[in-house]
């Protein structure tokens, strides 16, 4: 079951979790300019998701942690069973899944940007 | 000849063992071609101070119980026969003197990540078709030596023997596939062994299979496989250090090395 190569897969992989570590960094970072209880109050959270900047970091830390997790939830489930019907399964259902939490996470990001929220 | 077989055997029960030492052997005994399940039989032996564990199990065979099963041959770490589990970790008897265990029982067991034939011995089918699979052979177009005027060599520096020749030391024991945890896992996993070799012939600078053999590797149940435990290189009795080829092969793939 070969979609695309594994080394590419696993470069993807590794490119996503540097990526990750660097913004997930800048999102704690953030943290920091205000008192941390304070930047949990929802109108700070509402104010984080209508600036552009920030709304753009957090939908990137969606796609690398989403395309990152779900690789690796599929990498163990392939060495926990084997079977081509199996790991065509997992690896559809994985990309699914990776795919359903993408969109479902970006809808909150632009609604919340726009102000629907 | 029966008769001579006989008097053969008579003799060999029959020798007097001198050592004042002994050692307990928990032999593992299973036969999964008629069910029989898994149980330990014990045997008292006598041993010397240069006494291996193979050479123990031969003496319960000799003079004990000659249905004990164990596959072996040269005796000197080089046909890689005669790898066991001896006290939990993946060992070749013939290698592992009784005095280095420092131990009063010793526990053998048929390797793990194999399935059992009889007793001690395993079925290295997987191992071997996985080896085969990496394309273990020079792949060139040049013969070494062509017919006729054009002799030709395949020189080589010995900084270039020095990129693989370690990892031509490897005896096809499957002490590495034992030790591996992932192998334990994924039935599919190509195994240190043969990534091993493939790296040795990668790194040949005689070798023009490169190209074929990363595609061989760079699939689902590959070298990403790996997720070096470096308990491969710990057990190699040889010093091939499977890990660090692994290491080296996937640099290959990432395309930090040509």
């Amino acid at each position: 079951m070969m979609i695309m190569r594994e080394s590419i897969v696993m470069k993807i992989h590794y490119g996503t979790a540097i990526g990750a570590v660097f913004l997930v960094a800048i999102h704690i970072m953030m943290r920091m300019t205000q008192d941390f209880h304070e930047s949990l109050e929802y109108e700070n959270v509402i104010a984080n998701y209508e600036m552009i900047g920030y709304a753009i970091l957090l939908e990137l830390i969606l796609i690398l942690i989403s395309v990152h997790g779900f690789n690796g939830l599929r990498v163990i489930l392939l060495e926990m069973r084997q079977g081509p019907l199996y790991e065509k399964g997992v690896t559809y259902g994985c990309i699914a899944s990776m795919i359903a939490l993408v969109a479902y996470g970006s809808n909150t990001i632009i609604k919340a940007h726009l102000g629907i929220v | 000849m029966a008769q001579v077989n006989q008097e053969i055997s008579t003799e060999k029960s029959q020798t007097v063992l001198s050592s004042s030492k002994s050692v307990t052997l928990r032999i593992s005994r299973s036969n999964p071609e008629i069910g029989a399940e898994e149980k330990f039989d014990e045997f008292v032996v006598p041993y010397e101070k240069y006494s291996t564990v193979l050479d123990a199990i031969l003496s319960v065979k000799t003079h004990l119980d000659h249905s004990v099963g164990v596959r072996y041959s040269c005796r000197q770490a080089s046909c890689g026969s005669c790898g066991m589990k001896i006290n939990g970790k993946p060992k070749l008897a013939c290698f592992t003197k009784i005095v280095e265990l420092d131990s009063d029982v010793i526990t053998i067991e048929p390797m793990d990540n194999f399935p059992v034939v009889r007793d001690l011995v395993v079925n290295f089918t997987r191992m071997f078709n996985n080896h085969k699979k990496i394309m273990p052979y020079v792949v060139s177009n040049d013969s070494e030596i062509t017919p006729g005027t054009n002799v030709k060599e395949m020189l080589q520096t010995p900084e270039d023997v020095e990129k693989y020749i370690q990892f031509s030391s490897c005896i096809k024991c499957g002490l590495c596939n034992s030790a591996c945890p992932t192998m334990a896992m994924d039935t599919s996993f190509v195994g240190p062994q043969a990534l091993a070799q493939a790296y040795r012939y990668i790194a040949d600078t005689r070798d023009h299979g490169k190209k074929n053999r990363l595609k061989i590797i760079d699939e689902s149940h590959g070298i990403w496989r790996c997720h070096f435990a470096g308990s491969c290189s710990q057990v190699c009795p040889k010093g091939v250090d499977p890990a660090m080829g692994i290491q080296l092969l996937r640099s290959y793939l990432l395309g930090l090395r040509d």
